[in-house]
């Protein structure tokens, strides 16, 4: 089928890459598709840097293949139609930002108006400083500006908001959001759960150069049955403990935290035996727990 | 978003190459520890050499000096240029994300080239000047028109060399490293006095240094004696250009 009638911007089909003895990345298949942000997780060493590597056209697969709009990543005109953000880009110190700006602008056929794009960015202010007197967040604004210029299809986001205050980050966020909306694909790889948590449309989780989870934010977090139970109770904490539902609890003066793979029989218990009981919440477990689960089991 | 039906709009490469061009230029003018060394070192010596210290009589040294420091001087931008940025660029992650970003092939090696042969010409015309005035040289129009082309076509071998270099080691080793070429390597191609002067092992294996070679390039240009023919001389810079390049080739295709 053709690209624009499946969407279909990147993709890995059996992708494998191994670094002597290591295995970076074990044959794995990925598809971005437009308007949709992926976000790939996994902890440091799981592949998240080498599956990007491919796409882009940086490190060549050693297994499989790796398509950019279904052609070969080292195809020039299929990265006039991507943006890029990588974790570390040290940009020339003496330049100014006007002249950054200018130059990867240069390199797209249809590019963004540089004010426009410096307004998206949140850089308007910062064009004629040179990027070496930039603090970290006001360079890595910088950066996604130069990744946002082309106009981009896809855009590669490579822990875009390390080093972003709150603000920074909602506005860089909302940016986001936008792109998005407009039909953009994204692929997003971030230490911060509650960015994928807010962006995302698809998750992956990488472990040891494997997938070991894909699917909605959703549904990965249904993939771990937890839920965590707050409530204040005159309970003692070892009664609590020692019932079998219960998975761990701790308790903060007379505040108590349940984990627990069946909340509804361990909430009918607490109800049952203190009657006092106040406070009552039950939550899912967050991608963060999800997380932490998910890359246990495949370890 | 979607340009398939529509007549796109196209990328203007002569506009990227003279904007990387020229952020190239920019880059290292406003790097004072580059430019400025760069720029004064070959003119510094000229006057100190050629003007001030000089004995006159058994050799010219005004003439020979002109056509010895313009050497020494178009070697300083490729050697530099290429390789204290190149092993920055690459260690900061920049060339990275160029690679990544949809940079016309090419750009960014020429770029540096461009840039390299301007800050060579600005050598010539700062010597030109110097050697006319101070130096009291008088030569015909071509021979200056031969030097120029000696100087630029000199750039070559020097950019190929600071590459490799640039691949090799990290930005913070690498001005080191050049110097530990750049220096002897000049003093052992008689840049800084005739080599006839210097001791017989020195002219012996000086044919192994590309700035020998473009040394008598220089000095035949200025109308001064020198050692073998000019195609010879030409060849070899042109096979150390091309060894360094597919060297410096190597290491990337391996390690980006």
């Amino acid at each position: 089928m053709p690209e624009h009638e499946t969407g279909l911007c990147a993709r890995l089909l059996g992708a494998g890459k191994r670094y002597g003895p290591v295995t970076a990345l074990d044959g794995i298949d990925l598809d971005v598709r437009r308007g949709q942000l992926l976000a790939l997780l996994g902890p440091n060493g799981a592949g998240k840097s080498t599956a990007i590597g491919l796409l882009l056209g940086l490190i060549a697969p050693g297994t499989g293949e790796a398509q950019l709009f279904g052609r070969s990543p080292h195809d020039l005109a299929a990265r006039r139609r991507i943006g890029v953000m990588l974790q570390s880009a040290g940009m020339p110190e003496t330049l100014k930002v006007r002249e950054l700006l200018a130059q990867t602008r240069s390199y797209y056929p249809d590019p963004l108006d540089a004010a426009e794009c410096a307004a998206t960015a949140g850089i308007g202010d910062l064009m004629d400083r040179r990027y070496g007197k930039l603090s970290g967040g006001q360079q890595r604004r910088v950066q996604f500006a130069l990744a946002i210029c082309g106009r981009p299809e896809l855009l590669f986001l490579d822990e875009p908001t390390t080093g972003l205050d709150v603000e920074a980050r909602q506005s860089l966020w909302n940016a986001i959001r936008t792109l998005v909306a407009a039909g953009c694909a994204v692929m997003l790889t971030t230490h911060y759960l509650e960015e994928a948590e807010s962006l995302a449309d698809r998750v992956a989780v990488l472990a040891r150069g494997r997938i070991v989870a894909e699917g909605s934010v959703q549904q990965i977090r249904a993939r771990v049955a937890q839920r965590r139970i707050r409530c204040v109770s005159a309970l003692r904490l070892e009664a609590i403990g020692a019932w079998p539902e219960v998975r761990s609890v701790c308790r903060d003066g007379d505040r108590f935290e349940i984990v627990t793979d069946e909340a509804e029989v361990v909430v009918r218990q607490l109800l049952f035996e203190d009657t006092q009981l106040s406070e009552l919440e039950v939550q899912r477990a967050g991608l963060a727990e999800a997380f932490v689960e998910i890359t246990r089991e495949a370890a | 978003m979607n340009a398939i039906a529509l007549p796109a709009p196209r990328v203007s490469l002569l506009r990227c190459y003279a904007l990387e061009s020229k952020h190239e230029f920019l880059r290292l003018l406003r790097a004072p520890a580059f430019s400025v060394p760069t720029l004064m070192f070959p003119a510094m010596f000229y006057l100190l050499f050629a003007v001030l210290f000089t004995r006159s009589g058994d050799w010219q040294a005004n003439v020979y000096l002109l056509a010895t420091y313009n050497v020494f001087g178009v070697m300083a931008p490729g050697l530099f240029g290429f390789g204290v940025s190149v092993a920055l660029d690459r260690e900061r992650g920049w060339l990275t994300l160029k690679r990544a970003q949809p940079m016309p092939p090419g750009a960014y090696l020429a770029s540096k080239l461009a840039m390299a042969m301007l800050f060579a010409a600005i050598i010539f015309v700062i010597l030109a000047i110097l050697a006319t005035t101070l130096g009291g040289v008088r030569l015909p129009v071509s021979s200056w028109l031969s030097l120029f082309a000696v100087d630029l076509f000199g750039v070559l071998p020097f950019c190929a060399i600071g590459l490799f270099v640039g691949t090799l080691v990290n930005g913070s080793a690498a001005p080191a490293v050049v110097n530990l070429i750049y220096l002897p390597m000049s003093f052992l191609s008689g840049l800084w006095m005739p080599i006839s002067v210097l001791p017989g092992v020195v002219r012996e294996i000086a044919p192994l240094w590309p700035a020998y070679h473009l040394g008598q390039l220089g000095l035949s240009a200025v109308g001064q004696t020198v050692v073998g023919s000019a195609i010879t001389h030409i060849a070899a810079l042109a096979g150390f250009t091309l060894v360094f390049l597919a060297l410096a080739r190597r290491r990337l295709m391996r390690n980006g």
